[in-house]
């Protein structure tokens, strides 16, 4: 059908220089311009094996600070390693500007061909391109961000001690969940206006913590404000924003680092949101660059067999009844969905028409485009998850009720199930049902100053048995006792969990005591 | 647009971190040490060691669901379900339930890993609360030694060797001289035969005269010692010469040694033992046990192994002392000795003890050591090593009773040799 052109493969053989790897570059380049991947200037590193252990151990970071935490990643990748049971990711790539991707020295010509049209141009472009991205994160800063981070925490510890900033950070670590905005804006991160800015928060955060503190006698008429009032008015779902800005005993250093982890927290929520769509997209778009390629006579026989084993390795899902089965693979997931959106908009069948009413007979590059740049995970797969993935699949989903005695299967692979599916499968994506949803609800301004927390139970799921200690965490942050309540859909409060535990919890906290 | 970047020579970034985290979990780590050290052989001291943490001591909390209420979730694969389908419960914790959960957090195995060499003696080292700079002195792989390696022509001062120096020096008069000095000896001649013509006070003669004083004049600015006939003794450091010693091992293991105190026994054989690795290539142990006799044993059964009955120290010293003399002449190893004891022994024999040592092994041993583990008062054998004390400076003796007083025998030892 197609005629391969009289084209010189770029290169023989699985060794690569620089100088092919440049070739390659270009070529692909050339092939995702023909597709308009539009993306960040590229930079792309040659790393070891070791280096690479050490970009999984800091969480994808590339200027990180220093924690023992990381430390503890790296000696658990670098011991599974050793013992095999595990390969190195092929790729690491950094939301930033320019994009900077990781390839591994030891990998063949292929591999890093494979790596290239994944990352430098399929996660690159959704980077670039992806809402949740634009509005939440500043490719352009964070590298100066990070570098900032690393210096003030550095800093940190010489004036203060190694140990006392890791205190803080074991406890920001804890709550680093909840240190994102959700559904507020941030204003974006600049390094100029974050260093500016920097100073002035330093004096004026503690002068506005101290107003809310005062012990100054109030006035009969504002005592009465005061005690209809709850504060915050409205609950808070970002902890460590709260904290940093309200935390009565707090440094000022220690609120600084507060909104460290917040802000690094903030960069990584959009990638939590888009796993699906992000390395679908980049699985989608290595195929099919590394396949014309191919079609142009670039890349031998040789180069082809091994992609496509490679290929077929990164996209394998394996059975839910598989002993090692780990949950749906989102390489698996993501490929299929946006891979069966380009063949409904180039050859549907009638159950398309009927689904997918509005991509039929439409530019497929535009339609993956559009969704590649408007959705999340979510409401991706609420939108275009089609009855034949469902089927290739053969996805099901099971309801686990603790209040019955066994479980159930609750829709298949059928002309009954098919949106059913959609649905949970799009609510497994949300965020805010895997995450329990807890909020900062009141503190008690006038009396022991604790704080009160609030846990809407979602599905009558309970927390889980590490509540106390993340509450000591958050205690340490706050200063004073921290009441945490888990409330049902009705209201009613089933769980609560004190720090420190209620019976030894001194009743009259003393401001000047606790200020130790 | 893009950019290639070889990032390959950078140092790992993880160093200060995994630092972090044993520093942190030091306790844990300690302690784990201290089971491996039960373990492994006390020649064993060239390798790592893997090490458990319990895993709830490193999990870094999170808010998150537990097991409970209704959860829904979408599964690949099926293969005989249909709707409506009633499958029985998976047990909790296991199988596919909640999997997104307890892939970390809940229900983790210990957490395992290796430490290094360093990292492992360091650990051990702070145990027994060694001095910083006996940790770093035993802690290093190979020793050096300085050795002549010849002559240099630069250096410093100190290192200069006057009579290479000198002897360069004068060759380079005698080179630069001669060929003046065969000058003027010619011309004086001449001036001879000029005086015993009677032509002495010619203008031949004068220039004659000019020319041996210009010579003259010329050989005095020969420099005695120049820059460049200086030489310096160049030293470098070579690895140690291999050289022999033999570590013995006594043990008393009559039925009052109970692990404890055998473990701690190991503990202060270990040590000898990592002091003499350091300074010896070649290191034989000889294992020594005894109750009523004595019996010479691998390192398993001398750790291991327990009997009953009653102490005869002297059999241990008349073994070792024949040993001695069958397999290890003094001329050619270097011999030390540990012994630990509860300081049981059958009392007509302390003083026959005393006289071994005095006569047929201290005289050919390089440090004996003796530690008494927790005695509950000392008995005949303390008396009689006293006597032994004060006759050798090398022979060290101390009651301890925990690992942290391990060190102090052989506190003598470690100073002789790292000074």
């Amino acid at each position: 059908m197609k005629t391969k052109a009289i084209a010189k493969p770029i290169s023989i053989g699985s060794e690569w220089d620089y100088e092919i790897l440049k070739k390659y570059d270009d070529a692909i380049a050339e092939v995702a311009k023909s597709y308009h991947l539009d993306t960040y200037p590229n930079q792309i590193e040659i790393i070891s094996a070791i280096q690479m252990m050490d970009a999984y151990a800091s969480a994808g970071m590339p200027i990180g600070y220093h924690h023992w935490s990381y430390g503890k990643q790296f000696v658990n990748v670098e011991k599974n390693y050793k013992r095999g049971a595990m390969g190195l990711a092929y790729e690491i790539v950094i939301n930033s500007n320019p994009c900077i991707s990781y390839l591994m020295e030891e990998n063949s010509i292929t591999m890093q061909a494979l790596v290239i049209a994944h990352a430098c141009y399929g996660h690159n472009s959704f980077f670039k391109n992806n809402y949740l991205f634009k509005t939440w994160t500043n490719a352009d800063a964070i590298i100066d961000y990070l570098v900032f981070a690393k210096n003030y925490i550095a800093q940190c510890e010489q004036a203060h001690g190694v140990q006392e900033v890791e205190e803080i950070l074991d406890a920001c670590h804890a709550l680093m969940n909840y240190g994102v905005d959700r559904y507020k804006h941030p204003p974006k991160l600049s390094i100029q206006e974050e260093k500016n800015r920097q100073k002035i928060r330093e004096e004026y955060l503690q002068s506005q913590v101290n107003t809310l503190w005062q012990t100054l006698p109030k006035t009969e008429k504002s005592k009465d404000t005061m005690a209809e009032k709850r504060f915050p008015p409205e609950p808070q779902e970002n902890i460590l924003y709260f904290i940093e800005k309200n935390a009565p005993l707090l440094e000022t250093w220690q609120r600084e680092i507060v909104r460290i982890v917040r802000k690094v927290a903030q960069y990584f929520y959009p990638q939590k949101q888009t796993k699906i769509m992000n390395e679908g997209w980049a699985c989608f778009w290595h195929y099919q660059i590394i396949n014309d390629l191919y079609n142009n006579g670039l890349v031998t026989d040789q180069f082809m067999m091994e992609f496509l084993q490679t290929h077929t390795n990164v996209i394998f899902q394996l059975p839910f009844n598989h002993q090692v089965y780990t949950g749906l693979n989102p390489y698996t997931l993501g490929f299929n969905v946006w891979k069966d959106m380009q063949r409904i908009c180039e050859e549907p069948t009638e159950e398309d028409k009927h689904w997918f009413p509005e991509l039929i007979d439409k530019n497929w590059l535009q339609t993956i485009d559009f969704a590649m740049r408007n959705f999340k995970d979510e409401s991706f797969i609420a939108q275009y998850l089609s009855p034949k993935v469902i089927r290739d699949m053969k996805l099901f989903t099971v309801i686990d009720d603790d209040q019955k005695n066994d479980l159930e299967v609750s829709a298949i692979h059928n002309e009954q199930g098919y949106q059913y599916i959609r649905e949970i499968l799009s609510n497994q994506y949300n965020l805010s049902n895997i995450e329990p949803n807890i909020q900062i609800y009141n503190v008690n301004l006038r009396g022991d100053r604790s704080l009160t927390l609030r846990h809407v139970q979602y599905k009558r799921k309970p927390l889980n048995k590490n509540t106390n200690q993340v509450l000591k965490y958050l205690h340490r942050l706050w200063g004073f006792d921290v009441i945490l309540e888990s409330v049902d859909s009705e209201g009613k409060i089933t769980a609560t969990y004190h720090c420190p535990p209620r019976a030894t919890a001194p009743s009259q906290n003393n401001y000047q005591d606790m200020k130790k | 647009m893009t950019t290639f970047v070889d990032r390959r020579k950078n140092k790992h970034k993880s160093a200060v971190n995994r630092r972090r985290f044993i520093q942190r979990y030091r306790e844990q780590l300690k302690k784990a040490v201290s089971n491996a050290i039960s373990e492994r052989s006390i020649t064993n001291t060239d390798k790592g060691e893997k090490v458990t943490i319990p895993a709830k001591d490193i999990t870094e909390p999170r808010f998150a669901h537990g097991y409970g209420g209704v959860r829904e979730l979408t599964y690949p694969g099926n293969k005989e379900f249909s709707r409506g389908d009633h499958i029985p419960r998976p047990p909790i914790g296991k199988g596919q339930q909640g999997s997104k959960a307890s892939n970390k957090g809940e229900g983790l195995d210990d957490f395992i890993f290796e430490i290094s060499r360093e990292e492992f003696l360091d650990l051990f080292f702070d145990d027994l609360e060694l001095p910083d700079l006996i940790k770093k002195e035993l802690a290093k792989m190979t020793n050096y030694k300085r050795m002549h390696a010849g002559y240099v022509k630069y250096g410093s001062p100190t290192n200069i060797n006057v009579i290479r120096s000198m002897r360069n020096a004068m060759g380079r008069r005698i080179a630069l001289g001669n060929p003046l000095k065969k000058h003027i000896a010619a011309a004086q001649m001449k001036l001879k035969e000029l005086h015993d013509t009677h032509e002495g006070s010619g203008p031949l003669a004068e220039t004659l005269q000019d020319e041996i004083k210009h010579l003259q004049k010329r050989l005095k600015k020969i420099p005695f010692i120049d820059e460049f006939d200086l030489r310096y003794n160049l030293r470098i450091d070579r690895p140690e010469m291999t050289t022999q010693a033999v570590m013995f091992c006594l043990m008393d293991v009559s039925g009052s040694m109970d692990e404890v105190k055998k473990d701690l026994a190991k503990r202060f054989f270990l040590l000898l033992y990592l002091f003499l690795s350091k300074n010896y290539e070649k290191i034989d142990v000889v294992f020594i046990r005894h109750h009523t006799t004595a019996k010479h044993v691998e390192e398993q059964e001398f750790f291991y192994s327990r009997e009953t009955g009653g102490t005869v120290v002297s059999s241990a010293l008349e073994m070792m002392r024949n040993i001695i003399q069958q397999q290890y002449p003094y001329t050619e190893w270097n011999i030390y000795a540990a012994q630990a004891s509860d300081g049981d022994n059958w009392n007509a024999d302390s003083p026959y003890c005393r006289d071994i040592l005095i006569n047929d092994i201290l005289p050919y041993v390089q440090y004996y050591a003796y530690i008494e583990i927790m005695p509950r008062h000392h008995q005949s054998l303390w008396q009689a090593y006293l006597d032994v004390k004060k006759r050798y400076k090398y022979f060290a003796m101390q009651h301890i009773n925990d690992r942290t007083q391990i060190y102090p025998v052989f506190r003598e030892l470690f100073k002789r040799h790292s000074s």
